[in-house]
């Protein structure tokens, strides 16, 4: 298990310290989705949390660039075509890996659940159709 | 205060991200390639994570009082309902596709490779596309 479950770990504390603290689920579709609509001082978080992002991705790449180390063998349309998917379908479904899964299963959400089973399960049959192509 | 917090809360989940193996889409497909080679590692990101917030959640919610805000904001809504089934289905098969879901993508930026920009353009794409037929 390992380095996964120690990963896994340190994303349930950046999760419990936004709670503890600001109150706020982190969904990070949701935190994007909600920060394109225009500016407001409400949405200064939601700007911090994104740009801590970047900045934890900017120092992890100088500290341990061996964690970055794997190619991004993707076609531009397939860069486009999963971004539609995944830009729209979380919006649609109200969230992705981080609210639906590391923040609603822990509050025992039934409906996070099933979207947890639903996402998981469509990129499993995803792969699958892919192999044989 | 609270917008440090987030920033910290957002350094802290993109290193979490990369430890975990989250970032690299490889990783993310065969652990999605259950029929295949499957590669089982990632599902103790989940594990630990649920299990972690499953202790410090129920805490946080019981005492109903965050530090730096009147309240907490929690998701009320229980609907199991068609958009939830159709977008999630979506976003699983992107995510499928291409090995990353939001939160990676994002911290995959800092690589500067013009696949992981274009990804990211085009889910903001999709996002946008979103609120636009949803008003």
């Amino acid at each position: 298990m390992g380095l996964p479950f120690l990963g896994g770990i340190i994303i349930a504390l950046a999760t419990t310290i936004m709670l503890f603290f600001n109150g706020r689920i982190t969904g990070i579709s949701g935190i994007l989705g909600n920060s394109l609509s225009k500016p407001t001082s409400e949405k200064r978080w939601q700007y911090s949390f994104l740009i801590g992002l970047i900045i934890g991705g900017a120092i992890l790449l100088q500290l341990s660039p061996q964690l970055f180390q794997f190619e991004i063998n993707f076609s531009y349309q397939e860069a486009i075509i999963a971004g539609l998917l995944v830009g729209f379908g979380t919006r649609l479904g109200s969230g992705c890996t981080s609210g639906h899964g590391v923040c609603g299963l822990p509050r025992l959400s039934v409906r996070s659940l099933v979207a947890t089973l639903t996402f998981m399960g469509a990129g499993i049959i995803t792969v699958l159709i892919r192999s044989f192509s | 205060m609270s917008n440090i917090i987030s920033l910290l809360s957002g350094i802290i989940f993109a290193i979490g991200l990369g430890i975990s193996g989250m970032v690299n889409p490889q990783k993310v497909i065969g652990f999605l390639d259950l029929f295949g080679n499957w590669d089982y590692a990632l599902a103790f990101v989940m594990g630990g994570a649920v299990v972690f917030n499953l202790i410090t959640f129920k805490f946080i919610i019981k005492k109903n009082k965050p530090v730096f805000a009147s309240e907490l904001k929690l998701p009320t809504s229980n609907l199991i309902d068609k958009k939830l089934i159709l977008g999630s289905i979506m976003f699983g098969a992107g995510w499928g596709i291409i090995g990353m879901c939001p939160g990676p993508a994002i911290v995959n930026l800092v690589l500067l490779d013009s696949v992981v920009i274009t990804f990211v353009l085009s889910m903001t794409g999709g996002m946008l596309v979103h609120k636009l037929i949803s008003k």
